[in-house]
């Protein structure tokens, strides 16, 4: 059998096959465990089961776009969390935020994958038997068939006719047989359309081969990523990165070493649309890597262009501002100095950052800033932003005194600040003004700690001339200028998936698959001649279809037509 | 003027040229059932059924070869034929104005915005459904589907109408993660994708009423909806239905996978269950399982006709409610 019972072409159903009432006294034998077994398979490679399942997968694959999932919105999962503590812990059970990798869902899939095999592999085998195959006898009737024209052919003849028919239907693309039949006539039995079968196998195994390789994909790769200031260089081993998942055969001391170095980040503002003022239109990382003993090369990393480099994918993911800042003691040793990533709250990137002083100082001290890029004073007293590039960028800083928590080794966010063994110096109930600092400028720690500077990148800026008539008194009032006051950062996601390109070369076959099956015609032709005792020729035509054919009428007569052409009738 | 307000006013007029179209498209199903209600009592005073056959002839005609004219009986065919209807052909020159007119509002956003005029949900509906216009307008010049209009014109101006009133937004740039080539292929074809699924439903929906129709029989006075019976069998709608859906199946696999091809370069991953790619999935399932259903004994015909409405559905809901109201990385309707 090489189609499931129940497919449409299959034949009559046992059902029809046999008298409808059955028979009581008839002993069914029973089964036994090969029996059941065999029935078991058949029920699961039948065509109804593989329907059933893959309506279950749709429904089953809708859940996941009503909850959070861990995997695409991790952070969904822990606002669901906060949101629903009475349900959520319920969902978690029934592996509600892990839908496509729950027990339920690929325990649909995988039976889904059991029973595609299971009809493919016999099928496999029929169509391979069948493609070496002679085109099968001519049936009797032919006139029997629902596609089916004839016409008759005054002089010539049937040994002739046939001929002409065999060349015809070669050209076409038939795969043809000769057949003597039992009342002198002659015909041409012919095939074509192997490829739909071929196509429709091609895509069911291309199908599978692209979950194997999915399986497989994710655990040969990784994916890392990494946030990398201006003027950093991010170095490619596991020590390096923020945040590294490997696959589960993936061994980090494989990652190709190679360095990368983030010389500029650009980003384009709009500034003539009105209607999207501030939108940014254009990131580019301007980078340049090396590898050991290579020579360093330039390259761009945008959004829609990632960098492949040494079997890696580089993808521009994110960006934002980190200030420097630099931090004295009272007797102005610098204790601390870096370019602290803030990340961005909204479109005109309001960052929030957090600073961490473990040493150096007489008591840990933590800050809590916000870092507008253009400020402005809202009726409340507090800041907003509202342009995300340097305008007129500020820096506010609260300020914490105590134990950060990161004295016992255990790692902690670097954008998190516990505050609950911390007592607040500045901001809040505290009475005392927050820090408030501009490019350049610096400002003593509450407490007699020291001081705090936020350094200005580029201090040698012109100063721009503001708009005279903007002063009532007349006079020329220089601004700085801030655009390059404040570096940026560029978060870099790093991939390496060997697998992508068995994936891209299933896809391929699936969608090749697919066209092929869908749309080559699978049918046979007949051509029939028999000699009339008056001289003239009878020719049938008729053609089966195998499978939908919706033109199989028209092919018919149009072998006919040409038929008749090629045998030199006018018309 | 600028371009963008002539795009404005060209779309309003297109909406109020289909509106036309509609009305004349309505006025010919009208016309269809008072043939059918005619016919039925006709056939009642003669109380002799009159079969009507549509007779293809194919036979070949020549010098050397006698004919022999062969009648295919057509149980497909409409059981009333239809008359030719003048209000149906205004009703189709309407349509073509319309679409000449939405054309206009396409192309003049699309060239004021320096883009292709489909990169949120206000440009979506706008060339979505103007590629479902040109898919009909294709479709009709091989296949009559014109009793099709109605249905077709009348969703076209219901997805205009809230577009136009409720997902107009300006003209702005184009985010850098949607500067890509795949926003003008990956968007397209998913949008003609989704005018070939629309044809497939709207075919399959009358091939359930024309089943229920032929299941009751032949008595024409007991028919509550009159003009089905000017339509084709329910055989015929359901080839009609499954080649617009199969078509429209390997448009939307293409979708898939140039989205996938897109995102891998955009959000570095090629697949992430986002809710869009959910959503994408779960209608190439539905239709996976309606061409299936097909191939299945006692599921073809107004089962997997039920399938190919369901997917429709889950088209519509992906477009709007996922669009909408649902988190995710597809988050370009720019309302």
């Amino acid at each position: 059998m090489s189609r499931p019972s129940d497919y449409v072409d299959a034949g009559a159903p046992l059902s029809e096959r046999e008298p409808a009432e059955s028979n009581p006294n008839i002993q069914q034998p029973k089964l036994g465990f090969v029996g059941t077994l065999r029935f078991i398979w058949r029920q699961l490679t039948s065509m109804r089961t593989a329907l059933f399942l893959l309506l279950l997968l749709a429904v089953a694959a809708v859940p996941g776009s009503l909850v959070p999932q861990r995997s695409s919105d991790p952070n969904g999962v822990i606002q669901y969390f906060a949101d629903n503590p009475k349900l959520a812990p319920v969902l978690d059970n029934i592996q509600m935020f892990d839908v496509y990798g729950s027990v339920w869902f690929s325990s649909i899939y995988l039976l889904l994958f059991i029973s595609l095999i299971g009809c493919v592999i016999p099928r496999t085998k029929h169509h391979f038997d069948a493609m070496r195959a002679r085109p099968p006898r001519t049936p009797a009737r032919l006139e029997r068939l629902p596609a089916h024209t004839e016409q008759t052919l005054e002089g010539g003849d049937a040994g002739a006719a046939i001929a002409a028919a065999h060349t015809l239907l070669k050209k076409s693309g038939y795969r043809t047989e000769l057949y003597q039949g039992k009342k002198g006539d002659i015909s041409v039995s012919a095939e074509r359309g192997y490829l739909r079968e071929t196509g429709n196998l091609v895509f069911h195994s291309a199908l599978v081969g692209m979950l194997v390789t999915v399986a497989v994909g994710g655990g040969l790769g990784y994916a890392g990523q990494r946030v990398v200031v201006e003027g950093q260089t991010f170095v490619n081993t596991l020590l390096d990165y923020n945040s590294f998942n490997p696959g589960r055969f993936y061994n980090p001391d494989d990652l190709t070493p190679y360095a990368l170095s983030l010389d500029r980040f650009d980003v384009t503002y709009e500034q003539k649309n009105l209607d999207a003022y501030g939108q940014p239109t254009d990131f580019t990382a301007f980078v340049t890597t090396r590898t050991p003993g290579g020579e360093p090369e330039k390259r761009t990393v945008k959004v829609n262009d990632p960098l492949r480099y040494e079997g890696t994918d580089v993808y521009l993911l994110g960006n934002g501002y980190a200030p420097t800042i630099t931090v004295r003691d009272a007797d102005g040793n610098v204790v601390f100095t870096d370019s602290v990533p803030f990340l961005p709250q909204d479109a005109n990137l309001t960052s929030l950052g957090v600073v961490k002083i473990p040493d150096g100082l007489e008591k840990q001290l933590g800050m809590i800033g916000f870092f507008y890029p253009t400020a402005q004073l809202l009726d409340s007293g507090a800041y907003t932003s509202t342009y995300p590039d340097l305008v007129f960028p500020v820096l506010t800083l609260n300020v914490y005194t105590g134990d950060l928590g990161i004295d016992d080794g255990a790692p902690k966010s670097v954008y998190e600040l516990n505050t609950d063994d911390m007592t607040q110096l500045t901001g809040g109930k505290t009475g005392v003004d927050s820090i408030e600092l501009m490019p350049g400028q610096s400002q003593e720690l509450p407490g007699g700690y020291g001081s705090i500077t936020f350094e200005n990148a580029n201090p040698d800026a012109e100063p721009i001339a503001a708009d005279a008539s903007a002063d009532d008194d007349g006079a020329t009032v220089s601004t700085a200028d801030f655009a390059s006051s404040v570096p940026r950062f560029a978060s870099f996601d790093v991939h390496h998936d060997p697998t992508q390109g068995w994936v891209f070369l299933f896809a391929m076959l699936i969608l090749g698959g697919l066209l092929t099956s869908l749309f080559i015609p699978r049918r046979r032709v007949w051509v029939k001649a028999t000699d009339n005792p008056d001289g003239t020729v009878r020719v049938q035509y008729a053609g089966l279809a195998r499978g939908e054919d919706p033109g199989l009428i028209e092919a018919v007569d149009a072998i006919a037509y040409r038929h008749g052409t090629a045998l030199g009738l006018e018309r | 003027m600028d371009l963008n307000e002539l795009s404005v006013l060209a779309l309003w007029s297109a909406m109020a040229i289909y509106a036309l179209a509609f009305i004349a498209f309505a006025i010919d199903l009208a016309k269809r059932s008072a043939e059918v209600t005619a016919a039925g009592e006709l056939t009642a005073s003669e109380s002799s059924a009159t079969k009507v056959q549509a007779a293809s002839d194919a036979s070949v005609g020549g010098s050397r070869a006698s004919t022999t004219t062969l009648t295919r009986a057509d149980p497909d065919a409409p059981q009333v034929q239809p008359k030719r209807s003048a209000v149906l052909r205004v009703a189709v020159a309407l349509t073509v104005l319309g679409f000449l007119l939405h054309l206009t509002a396409a192309i003049t956003r699309g060239v004021a915005a320096e883009r292709v005029p489909w990169a949120n949900m206000y440009e979506f509906a706008m060339t979505g459904t103007l590629l479902i216009i040109a898919t009909f307008l294709v479709v009709i010049a091989r296949v009559d589907l014109r009793f099709l209009g109605t249905f077709i014109v009348g969703l076209v101006l219901v997805l205009l109408g809230i577009a136009a009133v409720n997902f107009y937004v300006e003209i702005v740039p184009l985010p850098p993660a949607l500067q890509s080539a795949w926003l003008v292929i990956h968007v397209f074809v998913a949008s003609t994708g989704t005018a070939l699924f629309a044809l497939g439903f709207a075919l399959s929906v009358l091939q359930l009423i024309q089943y229920r129709r032929q299941a009751i029989g032949a008595d024409l006075s007991k028919l509550k909806l009159k003009f089905v019976a000017t339509l084709p069998g329910s055989a015929r709608l359901e080839n009609l239905a499954y080649r617009a859906n199969i078509v429209a199946f390997i448009l939307w696999t293409f979708t898939l996978i140039a989205g996938a091809i897109w995102a891998e370069r955009a959000w570095g991953r090629y697949w992430g269950w986002d809710t869009k790619e959910v959503w994408t999935f779960i209608i190439w399932v539905i239709y996976a399982g309606y061409i299936h259903a097909r191939a299945t004994r006692g599921w073809r015909g107004s089962r997997s006709a039920w399938l190919s409405i369901i997917g429709f559905a889950a088209v519509l809901f992906n477009f709007s409610v996922v669009n909408l109201f649902f988190k995710g990385l597809h988050a370009y309707s720019g309302l």
